[in-house]
């Protein structure tokens, strides 16, 4: 950061699509895909003399990821209405949470792990619950620029989490983000799609100089049309450059201008300005009169709390504390998400080697789920097996090149560990085999014999591919072992 | 027989007993609306056809010996702001002219349940805005007493409707006197219910917090009968009550012995016309004949019901009517000319050199909306739309809404201190009796103080009924309220009934001559 | 006068309503006469008085989160202005 003559200072706004099966005021379907408006209803479609009633495990699934937020939740809650005109918008207003959110002042923690790594709270200024808008979609075809309204998607229920302009470079807002798609899964409150429109990002972005005169501010720009989390960090780099470039020009401060709303272009990686609505942003709140305020008591919100259940940043230390897992070893295991873990944990505790479970599951399952693009759900082969592997292992019944062999066949054949081991053919070698083996390969070898007696033990090396080969269930270090002694007694 | 004359509760009786089938009787009734209607323009459509069907199926049901509801047969009429499925709701609107809403309201969906054959929809304010019936895109209803007076409003159309035998029953809705005005004017009761007790699903919205949908009948114990088929809670509106309905027929015979009556004497001040004041002020001494003692009580914020309705009526209506914008349903602007309009405003400021101008000029879908509204809304709309918009504009939030918000709850607390010391409040509905058509259309604040007695039963969300006391020299109807606290539906209509069995003002019809 | 033509040109505006020049002049005169009725309201002391938004004040009022089958898109489309079987039409949204 010492490399720019600016400081970045920016605020994410998220909106989270709540995992509902219906919308946030009327019963039509949230599915997403189908057909254009064929989910909609009187409600929905802003029909005249239509109301709305609130979705109960909506507001629970925000109320959920407010506390998991670390959100104080206020007793009272109410609805506001945000008009503004709009054809995605059929009744000229959006149902949102205005001065009373339903929840504020929380907090979350993330990681950057580029350089040296270092915790950082980002606060989170609100949470709050809204419907969302249809979808329009221009159409140059039909000769007369027309667009074309779906409002499938019109009332789905949002949650809009507003962090505090805490975050100071693009990684770090890209550190919050994966926080935070981390934790919804966790939370299981949302599909976290950003294909499907699940998750959307603005970013709120400026600068602050060390000027001369004192600590400057750049006008705030809000950056919208952000489909991935790859263009939020593109388009945060672009912008800051940008700005300070306009600085460097134009000089012109916060307050100076009214906010500004830039969209990113993904193709051509520049933010450009969005044309001004009509009448910048007089939405006329009110408390909407259709619908009843909300009061939570503190055992309601108990009650919430303790569904929460282990989050990724408890998750991570107990991880390190009770199975010994490096902190880089707990992250990955931990960004995998809630199933991942409890796959780790069982497999740990069966096999009693967590060091090893931990290695296994980084480097084979890992790298197989990501192959096949599956989930650790739908791994063929269980904890429970995976651990019996493990312990064979550990205990020297098998070595790891062998493992991975019988692991592969458990993988692909579905066959538990002693079956994998016998259709691979592998038995115990006895000792009286073993010995003669290896009396065999001394006496073919005196030049590895004559090296290992002038000191170099490591010459034995040469010898163990040789066993394999004549007997592929021998163990390497077994091997090693009784040449040794061989040599030594001669 | 004479159906016309006859209570929708002797009605009933005729069709259980057989003495007339509700294909007939609703042949009756579409006669009557056929010859009457030219005169008073009650109803901006009637459903004939779709009544008759109604009608024949219920008399089949009853003939198969199948159960039929407590309405089944009894022709009504629906105020055009109730949306009925399929059929024109039009609010009395441009901007609704050919609207066929996709669903019904639930109030409809029980009148159905109930049996009730829907003989069409009522004449009212455009968006139920108005205290005359005048702003209606249809035009406007004739006072059945006297064709040169407006009926009242918003309800006008369903109040007439009553009044001149086109219907024994109409359902109405109430923002700020709407069914009791009308009723006060057309001389038959109007029940405005408590905030809650009818589901305002299907209701098109015009303030919300406010809107209540309610009976109009010619005597109490048909308005019982109508409220106990339309109230309870619904699960399809947040604002709904969850209590249950008495049955308010079985208790309109227990005595007012005891019933203690409170008067407001400010209400008796300048203003109110002497002819109302002397009927309204015999009808309370009927009643303490009949058992009851009277009580002077104080409102002292009513002074200020008129400016803290029309602040959060107007407020909440801005926001319910910005979904008139032509995009989705209802009545857009012909986007042609609409085009060719804006091609030409760029053209004239290009060639005046203001380049930064046709810069500025809406876009295309701004433009539509704006012509859309302009051309959809009549001017009491646009002027309330207004007001509601600047009112919760950037700045002023604080001084109006929440301003008025904060006045409504001292209005309320008046009404529960004055509760505590009698069982209702009676008084006038109206400062006069009907107006001149036409007299107060060019001066809106004028229209609105004509609401005084009635707004601050919405602001509080009590249930208030108009009832017929007494005529002017002239012939007008002149109404008595009577108001109670929330969920006493039961005591208003049982004071009312027990009124209906001493005096015969209900029993009275104007004379219209039947057109053939 | 409380209210200036510029302030109703702005209001008409923000409601989207096309107003001529001398329905903005009439519309001056008669919100004035009627901004200025209400304006007695500031007159009464509401210092700690919590606004009355619903004379129900109910609380807590939720739908379980059960489907119920939509409207079919010919029923919802039925009553739009413009559409082409599968969409409303609406003139360009501009603002990209
Ligand atoms: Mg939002
Ligand atoms: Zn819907």
């Amino acid at each position: 950061m010492s490399d720019q003559p600016y400081e970045i200072v920016i605020g994410l706004e998220v909106h989270v699509q709540l995992r509902t099966r219906t919308k946030l005021f009327c019963r039509c379907s949230t599915e997403f895909g189908q057909p254009a408006n064929t989910q909609t209803c009187p409600v929905c479609t802003g029909q005249p003399g239509s109301l709305p009633v609130m979705n109960r495990d909506a507001f629970q699934l925000s109320m959920k990821t407010a506390l998991a937020l670390n959100c104080q939740i206020p007793e009272f809650t109410r609805w506001d209405r945000k008009q503004y005109y709009y054809p995605d918008l059929p009744k000229g207003y959006q149902i949102s949470q205005y001065d009373l959110p339903m929840s504020c002042d929380g907090w979350l923690e993330i990681c950057e792990t580029q350089g040296e790594s270092s915790e950082k709270r980002i606060g989170i200024i609100r949470a709050h619950l809204e419907e969302d808008a249809g979808k329009s979609m221009h159409d140059e075809a039909s000769g007369r620029a027309d667009s074309r309204i779906d409002l499938n998607r019109t009332g789905t229920p949002l949650l809009e989490i507003v962090s505090e302009p805490d975050l100071r470079s693009a990684a770090e807002a890209r550190a919050y983000l994966d926080e935070l798609k981390l934790l919804l899964q966790y939370l299981d409150v949302s599909d976290c799609n950003m294909q499907e429109g699940s998750l959307r990002v603005d970013a709120n972005v400026n600068l602050h100089l060390d000027e001369p005169s004192g600590l400057i501010a750049t006008p705030i720009v809000e950056i919208k049309n952000l489909n991935s989390f790859r263009a939020v960090e593109r388009a945060l780099e672009y912008e800051s450059r940008r700005q300070y470039e306009v600085w460097l020009e134009q000089g012109v401060k916060k307050g100076d201008i009214p906010k500004q709303t830039r969209g990113w272009d993904d193709q051509l990686e520049v933010t450009r300005a969005q044309r001004h609505k009509e009448e910048s942003s007089d939405y006329r709140y009110f408390p909407d009169p259709d619908l009843v305020p909300v009061v939570v008591t503190p055992d309601e919100v108990e009650r919430v709390r303790r569904s929460v259940g282990e989050l990724p940043a408890a998750l991570r230390s107990r991880l390190q504390a009770e199975y010994g897992v490096s902190e880089y070893d707990a992250n990955v295991i931990v960004n995998q998400g809630r199933d991942f873990v409890a796959y780790f944990v069982e497999v740990a505790d069966a096999s009693g080697d967590a060091k090893r479970t931990s290695n296994w599951i980084q480097q084979e399952i890992l790298r197989r789920m990501n192959e096949l693009q599956i989930s650790i759900r739908q791994f063929p082969v269980d904890a429970v097996d995976l651990a019996s592997l493990i312990q064979a292992i550990a205990t020297g019944q098998l070595d790891s090149s062998r493992g991975r062999d019988v692991f592969g066949r458990m993988f692909e054949q579905g066959e538990a560990v002693t079956d994998a081991m016998q259709s691979l053919g592998i038995v115990n070698v006895d000792e009286g085999s073993l010995r003669s083996l290896c009396e065999d390969l001394l006496a073919e070898n005196p030049r590895v014999v004559a090296e290992v007696k002038e000191g170099k033990e490591k010459a034995v090396g040469a010898l163990i591919g040789q066993a394999k080969r004549l007997n592929p269930n021998v163990n390497p270090s077994e091997v090693r072992a009784v040449c040794l002694e061989l040599i030594s007694q001669q | 027989m004479n159906f016309l004359a006859s209570s929708a509760s002797d009605l009933v009786k005729n069709l259980e007993s057989g003495d007339v089938s509700s294909g007939d009787l609703t042949r009756v009734f579409l006669d009557r609306i056929d010859s009457c209607n030219g005169q008073v323009r009650a109803f901006s459509s009637v459903t004939a056809e779709a009544a008759l069907a109604q009608a024949e199926e219920l008399d089949e049901r009853r003939s198969g010996g199948q159960a039929v509801g407590k309405l089944a047969g009894i022709p009504l009429a629906v105020k055009d702001v109730l949306c009925t499925k399929g059929q024109l709701t039009t609010c009395g609107s441009r901007m609704l002219s050919s609207y066929a809403p996709p669903y019904d309201a639930t109030v409809i969906a029980r009148l159905r349940a109930a049996g009730a054959v829907l003989l069409g929809k009522t004449n009212m304010d455009e968006f139920a805005m108005g205290s005359s019936t005048e702003t209606s895109f249809h035009g406007p209803t004739a006072n059945p007493w006297d064709r040169g007076r407006i009926p009242g409003g918003s309800s006008g159309g369903a109040a007439a409707a009553v009044a001149a035998s086109m219907a024994p029953l109409s359902v109405g809705s109430d923002t700020g006197g709407s069914i009791r005005q009308p009723a006060a004017f057309c001389g038959v009761v109007g029940l405005k219910p408590t905030y809650g007790r009818v589901s305002r699903y299907g209701l098109v919205a015009f303030a919300s917090s406010l809107d209540q949908v309610g009976p109009l009948a010619a005597t109490a114990e048909d308005a019982a009968l109508l409220l106990e088929v339309i109230a309870g809670h619904d699960e399809l509106d947040s604002t709904s009550a969850e209590l249950p309905v008495p049955s308010y027929s079985e208790l309109l015979a227990e005595p007012l012995q005891g019933l203690r009556i409170g008067i407001v004497e400010s209400h008796f001040a300048d203003g109110l016309d002497g002819e109302i004041e002397a009927s309204v002020r015999r009808a309370i001494t009927l009643y303490e004949q009949l058992g009851a003692t009277v009580h002077p009580v104080e409102l002292p914020h009513s002074r200020y019901a008129i400016a803290t309705y029309y602040i959060i009526a107007s407020c909440e209506a801005s926001g319910n009517l910005a979904r008139y914008d032509g995009a989705h349903y209802g009545h857009r602007t012909d986007e042609g000319r609409m085009l060719e309009e804006l091609a030409e405003e760029r053209r004239m400021l290009v060639e005046a050199g203001d380049s930064a101008g046709a810069e500025q000029i809406d876009g295309p879908l701004v433009r539509m909306y704006r012509r859309t509204r302009a051309e959809g809304f009549g001017d009491e709309v646009k002027r309330r739309i207004m007001l509601g918009t600047y009112a919760l504009s950037a700045g002023y939030y604080d001084a109006y809404y929440l301003k008025a918000l904060k006045v409504r709850r001292r209005i309320r607390d008046d009404f529960d201190a004055a509760f505590q010391q009698v069982d209702v409040i009676a008084g006038p509905v109206t400062p006069t009796p009907a107006f001149a058509l036409g007299e107060r259309m060019d001066d809106p604040l004028a229209m609105y103080l004509g609401d005084l007695y009635t707004v601050s039963a919405n602001l509080a969300g009590l249930p208030a009924l108009s009832l017929p006391c007494g005529f002017s020299d002239s012939g007008l109807p002149i109404g008595l309220q009577l108001q109670a606290p929330p969920f006493e539906e039961a005591r208003l209509l049982r004071a009312a009934h027990q009124f209906q069995q001493e005096t015969d003002w209900h029993a009275r019809r104007p004379s219209l001559v039947e057109e053939s | 006068m409380s209210l200036s033509l510029a302030d109703v040109q702005k209001v008409a505006m923000l409601a989207r309503l096309q107003l001529s020049d001398a329905d903005l002049e009439r519309m001056t005169s008669q919100l004035g006469q009627i901004v200025d009725y209400v304006n007695q309201l500031a007159e009464l002391d509401t210092e700690n008085v919590s606004p009355l938004s619903h004379a129900g004040e109910l609380v807590n009022v939720f739908a379980d989160d059960n489907p119920r089958p939509s409207l079919t898109r010919a029923e919802v489309l039925s009553g739009a202005p413009k559409q082409d079987e599968e969409c409303y039409r609406v003139p360009a949204v501009l603002g990209e």
